[in-house]
């Protein structure tokens, strides 16, 4: 299982002069692993990463990178690993085959195969269409392809991104999800995002950051299930004539830790014991006294609150 | 190898992919042309030699030099684009060394453009050509000692401004160092030991020398060294500051 760790923080600590950015984290990434880094701004997510791909020294502590010491080997490490730094940055002379082929001249590619290395990572990146383009008249969401791209031109085991969806639009940031989550098989993949649903949609871990600390380590659904709204049951009827008998035959069913009525959406929001699901009963219920059911529905969890609760918790 | 030609391309695709080559060569070629005729007054001398073209080369280079320096890593910082550069398997001497020979290769080309003048100086009469070509060499050498000043420089900031004025100030010390102006502020208080020291490492005098037709081994001892302490001092700068 050990060769599987393609990252390996121990005990992290990075000071600016008095300020503690990084304060001993630790965590692992495995090959297959998305992991998803959350958090505030300032939180250290950029300066891990940084620390990762030997940009910049940590003060104390160790990471290897499929059990290299970065420190030690950092060209090794360096041919490896895919980074897309924060704001994707770029020369902006250059186009984008001129960026890409550079890229791929310093990765050590010649001719034929260097050909087909920047095909496959402008096909990737769906960048055809600005394939003579200088980088500095491109959009935002195509400077951001650009930079995904030439993290990903030599088909890397480890793929680092620092917010690789920021400043895309809603079909941009579908298509670098399927990318992502099509590379990840065979990859360990860290990325960072403020983005909660994205977590959702391509991690399979995620680890939240906090002040330095890592204050959650687990997988999204993990998360979800800490929220207070997690398993709670919302029912909407067609005819909501006498809310508060409706209210009190609800709070009577088993499992049930509380029911209120929510008028501007026209529906009940059941909340559930801790860990119990209710959504049996409730439908049971609905059935036996024929109410005319316009929705019935499980809510998995609001991600932001949890994400909220758990980073103000850590601050105050 | 193969990666510091890789870097030296792109740093010199950089240079024409903006203006900032063309209007380079067509104000180095310019005040070449001035410096040269006007203040030198090259003509009126009747002589078939270049020394009027060359003996303003220290002057011309203190102001256009450091132009050409001064984006080589304040502009990496700026864009960010050294995070990118520095997270690539390269070392920083490869960095450093493609930028410098980036650079030094443009100041090249600037300088084998000023072959016009050396057609004239043939046409019209006799000149030693070997000295003009020892001239030529010795002014390339010094190009570069003026850009390992201020590549180093640039490594500090990421404002090109504050890195082209240092770069000024620090090569102009190095033009001035065998001159009463310098010497005189650590006469009395410094051995003179150290203050020959000083003088000798004056720019101008080791330009001079060459200037005079005869390639001495010091001379090419000092530019060389010259610019490898320099560039020593640019790598562990860019080590230590590139993540600042």
């Amino acid at each position: 299982m050990t060769s599987n760790i393609k990252i390996s923080v121990q005990n992290l600590h990075k000071n600016f002069a008095s300020f503690k950015a990084i304060n001993n984290i630790s965590f692992n990434v495995r090959e297959g692993e998305v992991l998803g880094f959350l958090g505030p701004n300032g939180a250290g997510k950029s300066t891990t990463m940084k620390m990762i791909t030997g940009f910049m020294a940590p003060s104390t502590g160790t990471i290897l990178v499929d059990g290299l010491d970065v420190q030690k080997h950092p060209r090794e490490i360096k041919k490896i690993i895919g980074y897309l730094p924060e704001g994707a940055p770029a020369y902006a002379d250059m186009t984008t085959v001129g960026f890409l082929s550079f890229i791929a001249d310093i990765r050590g590619y010649r001719g034929k195969e260097k050909k087909q290395r920047i095909d496959t990572a402008i096909e990737k990146a769906n960048l055809g269409s600005v394939y003579r383009k200088t980088i500095e008249n491109l959009s935002k969401g195509f400077k951001r392809r650009v930079g995904l791209a030439q993290a990903i031109l030599h088909d890397p085991l480890i793929l680092i991104m620092d917010e690789p969806t920021d400043g895309l639009d809603p079909n941009q940031k579908h298509e670098v999800r399927e990318l992502i989550n099509e590379m990840s098989r065979d990859k360990a993949i860290l990325i960072s995002t403020h983005i909660l649903e994205e977590v959702d949609a391509i991690c399979n871990r995620t680890a939240i950051l906090s002040q330095g600390k890592i204050v959650f380590d687990g997988t999204p659904q993990q998360l979800q299930a800490m929220s207070d709204s997690h398993n709670t049951v919302r029912l909407s009827l067609m005819d909501m004539l006498n809310p508060n008998s409706i209210q009190k035959k609800l709070l009577a069913l088993q499992g049930v830790a509380g029911a209120y009525y929510e008028t501007e959406r026209n529906s009940f929001v059941i909340i559930p014991d801790t860990g119990s699901s209710i959504i049996n009963q409730v439908s049971l219920m609905a059935r036996d006294e024929k109410w005319k059911v316009q929705e019935v529905f499980v809510t998995t969890g609001q991600l932001d609150e949890v994400f909220r609760n758990i980073t103000t918790q850590t601050t105050q | 190898m193969n990666i510091i030609k890789s870097i030296l391309k792109r740093e010199l695709g950089s240079y024409f992919s903006t203006p900032l080559a063309y209007v380079f060569i067509v104000i180095f070629l310019a005040l070449n042309g001035a410096f040269t005729f006007y203040i030198g007054g090259w003509f009126e001398r009747e002589q078939a030699d270049l020394i009027p073209f060359f003996d303003y080369h220290p002057l011309l280079y203190l102001f256009l030099i450091p132009a050409l320096s001064m984006r080589l890593w304040a502009e990496e910082r700026k864009s960010g684009t050294i995070e990118l550069l520095m997270t690539l398997p390269i070392t920083t001497f490869q960095a450093v060394s493609g930028k410098f020979l980036a650079a030094w290769l443009f100041s090249g080309i600037a300088l084998v453009l000023t072959f016009p003048i050396w057609i004239t100086v043939n046409y019209i009469g006799n000149p030693d050509n070997p000295v003009i070509l020892a001239c030529y060499i010795g002014s390339f050498l010094m190009a570069g000692a003026y850009l390992s000043i201020g590549s180093c420089v640039s490594a500090f900031t990421q404002n090109q401004v504050i890195a082209f004025v240092i770069a000024v100030v620090i090569c102009f010390v190095f033009v001035l160092s065998g001159t009463p102006l310098v010497l005189d502020l650590f006469q009395g208080w410094l051995p003179q030991i150290l203050i020959n020291t000083i003088s000798s490492l004056s720019i101008t005098t080791h330009f001079n020398s060459i200037m005079k037709g005869v390639i001495d081994i010091r001379d090419i001892v000092f530019f060389v060294s010259f610019i490898a302490c320099w560039l020593l001092a640019n790598i562990y700068i860019v080590e230590l500051r590139k993540a600042d």
